[in-house]
Order: structure tokens, then sequence, then C-alpha cells
């Protein structure tokens, strides 16, 4: 009996927890859809494809879903330099958005979770706040 | 047979109206070109504008917030810029001297800015002094209102007419339902002013009760090119449209250039703005672009340097990274070609006073086209 009960209490808190996690990353893939709107869609276009050769696809993106690390930071702190994504190697700059540290979670989960992209775990403000600039 | 008749005509008529616009969104690329792109100013990361100071200086707005000084391939950061509202397309934006800058010294910076009251930025237009390596004497003239944390739309270019009016440009600021329609608010206008920041009498909406004075045209986008006609004095601008839309204007006094009620652009998601290309009461573009180039910087061809290129108007493609060169009958866009591909984002082009052609390339720097032909 012990045991029955444990393990729902258990069941119970961790689904609890899997749904809180779900309604916080529908708030928070909704904020993102906003700021990607202000300040994303004008390079990376709607359904997140980019531009051939000037500025690199979102959806379906290795760099994106590999490097997660170095997603957040170009986002924080701006990107220069090449980078290969999806095997193409691109070398545009861009600049510092301004945005703070919910917002970069925000519209880092609204990216991974749409046009086709997936991930497991939801991207916290802490989560950015830890990451400093190269 | 006879409807199969009617039929063929209607696809005649279609088809060559379908047609109509193609030759000037064709855009050609040259074999051969008469100049070669020599880098003169290196690792820039976001060159905003520049101008030519009378000692054969450059001054360079990082978008960034800083101000460089080059001169002699040395290059200088100048104190006391104004710090700038960063975030989304806001930063150290255009610069322009005074047209008497030998005698008055005044340099001329627009930027975006988070002065007043409300959270966010807006966009600025300050007048300064060079002294030092530091600017002196600073002047805020006009500072766009409300502050908004919208990271889109800041403008903004700033000219002078043969008259000696400043013009700036300011864009919608990401509030397209509200701003460049209203001429009793900031955002999506051509200003005018005085060089010392008053409002012309003349000014178009002086005396219209709740106007904002200081506005000399309205229903712009996100203009980032403005530039002065070498003959006809002018004033000529292009503006970022949505998807599609960019557009080519001549500046009128007090006139609506449209935004958002006429468009040639759709929604970045591909559902339409509006249905209307045009309304009475509003200007149509002399020149609109599909696909869009994303324009920034504009100048006009007035030396013999450039074999073929004299009256030809340049404009920089962030979107598509060239320099556009767009061949001139008139005010109608004749021809489009492609020049410096992928070299990287082109945010300025200038004539400088010995008659060359500048280009700014975001990551690159600033290069000299030196003629070759």
């Amino acid at each position: 009996m012990k045991i029955i009960l444990s393990t729902y209490f258990v069941s119970l808190i961790g689904l609890a927890l899997w749904f809180q996690q779900d309604t916080t990353l529908e708030e928070s893939m909704k904020r993102g859809s906003e700021i990607y709107a202000d300040f994303c869609v004008t390079c990376h276009l709607d359904k997140g494809e980019g531009v051939a050769n000037a500025f690199p696809p979102l959806a379906l993106s290795d760099y994106l879903l590999e490097n997660r690390e170095g997603s957040i930071r170009g986002i924080k702190y701006g990107q220069d330099g090449e980078i290969v994504v999806n095997g193409v190697t691109y070398n545009s700059v861009m600049a510092p958005l301004g945005l703070d540290d919910k917002e970069v979670a925000d519209v880092m989960n609204y990216i991974l979770h749409s046009w086709g992209n997936s991930t497991e775990t939801v991207v916290t403000p802490m989560e950015v706040a830890a990451i400093k600039k190269n | 047979m006879r409807n199969s008749v009617w039929l063929v005509c209607l696809f005649v008529v279609m088809f060559n109206f379908s047609c109509a616009q193609q030759a000037d969104n064709q855009v050609d690329t040259p074999n051969m070109v008469p100049f070669t792109a020599e880098l003169l100013i290196d690792e820039l990361p976001i060159p905003w504008g520049f101008a030519f100071l009378p000692d054969g200086a450059i001054l360079v707005t990082e978008k960034s917030g800083e101000l460089i000084h080059f001169k002699n391939g040395t290059k200088t950061v100048i104190s006391n810029v104004p710090e700038v509202y960063s975030r989304g397309q806001g930063g150290l934006l255009d610069i322009a001297l005074h047209p008497d800058y030998p005698n008055n010294g005044w340099i001329y910076i627009t930027y975006s800015s988070a002065e007043g009251d409300g959270e966010g930025g807006n966009t600025a237009l300050i007048r300064a002094k060079l002294k030092d390596n530091s600017l002196v004497d600073n002047e805020l003239l006009y500072k766009a209102v409300p502050n908004t944390t919208k990271g889109q739309h800041f403008g903004s270019r700033i000219e002078f007419d043969n008259e000696g009016y400043l013009y700036f440009s300011i864009g919608e600021r990401g509030d397209r339902d509200v701003n460049p329609q209203d001429i009793a608010r900031d955002g999506g206008k051509i200003y005018r002013l005085l060089d010392d920041g008053k409002i012309p009498n003349d000014n178009p909406f002086v005396g219209t009760n709740g106007a904002k004075t200081a506005i000399f045209s309205y229903g712009h986008r996100n203009p980032q090119g403005l530039v002065k006609h070498p003959e006809t004095g002018a004033i000529w601008e292009h503006e970022h449209g949505p998807r599609g839309g960019d557009e080519i204007n001549i500046i009128k006094k007090g006139a609506n250039y449209g935004w958002p009620m006429i468009t040639y652009g759709i929604n970045y998601s591909g559902t339409p703005i509006t249905d209307k290309t045009a309304m009475e009461g509003m200007e149509q573009p002399i020149h609109y672009w599909l696909p869009s180039i994303a324009p920034s910087g504009m100048a006009f061809v007035t030396s013999d340097n450039y074999k073929g290129y004299k009256g030809n108007l340049l404009v920089g493609s962030l979107a598509f990274q060239y320099l556009e060169r767009l061949v001139l009958n008139g005010n109608k866009v004749i021809k489009r070609e492609k020049l410096m591909g992928e070299l990287g984002r082109v945010r300025d082009v200038k004539e400088g006073p010995d008659g060359l052609v500048y280009v700014a390339v975001e990551g690159k720097g600033i290069y000299k086209l030196v003629p070759t032909l």
C-alpha cells in the first residue's frame, strides 16, 4: 500500500510539473512569437527559412538544434564570424538585439518549437543569464 | 469559336499587364564594371553612416554607438557621443555635415535615444562640433515620442537641400496602424527643420491643430535613404517595404506616401496588408522593388569617373548584399544592375568630395570604388 501511495504521489507531482512546463512553454512561446515578429522576421522570415547565403535558416537548423548555448549567446550578444548551418557557411553580422534574458529565453523557446523544430527542455531566463560572452 | 477568340484577346491583354512591371524589377549582373572596390577602412562591424571632413578624414557611425574618426589609416574613437538605446534596429544611425561646415563646424547625428518619459526609446537628432577627438556643444534638436520597446523602424537618414533646410527620417517604430497616417504623432515621417532645429514657418502642417509641425511628409514605413537630386535639388527617399514593396519616392511638401493604406508589399506571413496599391490623395513611388532588396543608403553619381554611370542612382541592399545601380530616364527607373555582389550587407553609399563613390559594408568596412576604365 505504501508503495502504491508513494508511486501515486510521485507520478502526480511528476505530471503536475510536466503540465506546468507545458503551460510555461506555451506562454513563453507566445511571448517569443511577438519578439520574433519584432526583431527576427525581417531576416529569418516567417517560416524560419532564412535567405540563401545571407541569413541562415532557423527551421530544421542543425546549428540551432545542436548548439543551444551558441545560439543563445548569438541572440544575447550578437553574432559575427563564420558559422556553418546545414552545410552552408554564413558570414553575416547580427547586431546585439538588446533583449533581456527573459526575452531571449522566450524567443529561443519559440524558434526551438516552430517549423518542425523540437527540443526536450524549456529555455529559462536563468539558463540565459548564465551564458557569458565569449 | 467566338468565345475562344475573346479568350485569346483577354489572355494577351492580361499577359501584357502582368509584364508591365517586369522590366524595372529585373536586376542584371554586368560582365564588366568601371571600377575596382578597394577596402579603405577595415574591420567595421556595422558602419551605419559616414561623412567626409574637409581635411580628407572620414567620420563613421557604428550602430553599436561608436563614432570613429579615420584619417591616413588611423582610427580614433570620438568621445562624448550620446548614449544609444541599443535594441533591435536602434543604434547610432546617420551623420551629416552642415553645408557650411568649414565655417560653422556643425555635425548632425541621428540615433535611437531613451531620453524622456517611458520605457524604451525613439529616434533623436542632435548637432555638435568636433574638438580634440570629442563632440562638444551638443544640442538635442529633435526627439520623437513616445518611447517604445519595439525593436524596429527607427529610420534614419539626414540630408540638406539647396536652401539649407535639414531633412531627416524616422520610421514608424513598429506601430504601423497608429503612427504613419497620423500627423499628430511621430514615426513614419520625413521631417524638415532649420539648421538650428527650429521649425520653418512654411512647413506644411504649421497652423494645423495638434500636428507635429516638424513633419514635411508622412505615410512612410522605414526610410533609410535620403539624398538631394544633383540637378533638380529635390529630396529623393527610399524606404523598406514589408515583404515586397520597397519604394523610391520624391519627397513633396505635405504629401502622404500611403503606408499602410497602400503598398506593393504583403505581410511577412504572406497575408495581405491591404488590397490597394493606389488611393486618391496618396503618392505613388517612382519605383518599387519586388522582391524587397532592403534598401539602405543612396547616392547619385555626379562625376564622369565611372564610364556610363553619371546621373545614375546607387542604393545599398541589405537583404541581397550588393550595391544596386539604377539607370534613370528622368524620374523613371529603366535598368537595374547588381554591383559588388557577395561582399556583405551594404549599409550606406556616398559620393565623396573627390567624386569617387564610397560604400559601407557590414562586417567589412568602407570601400572606395577606384575607376578602371
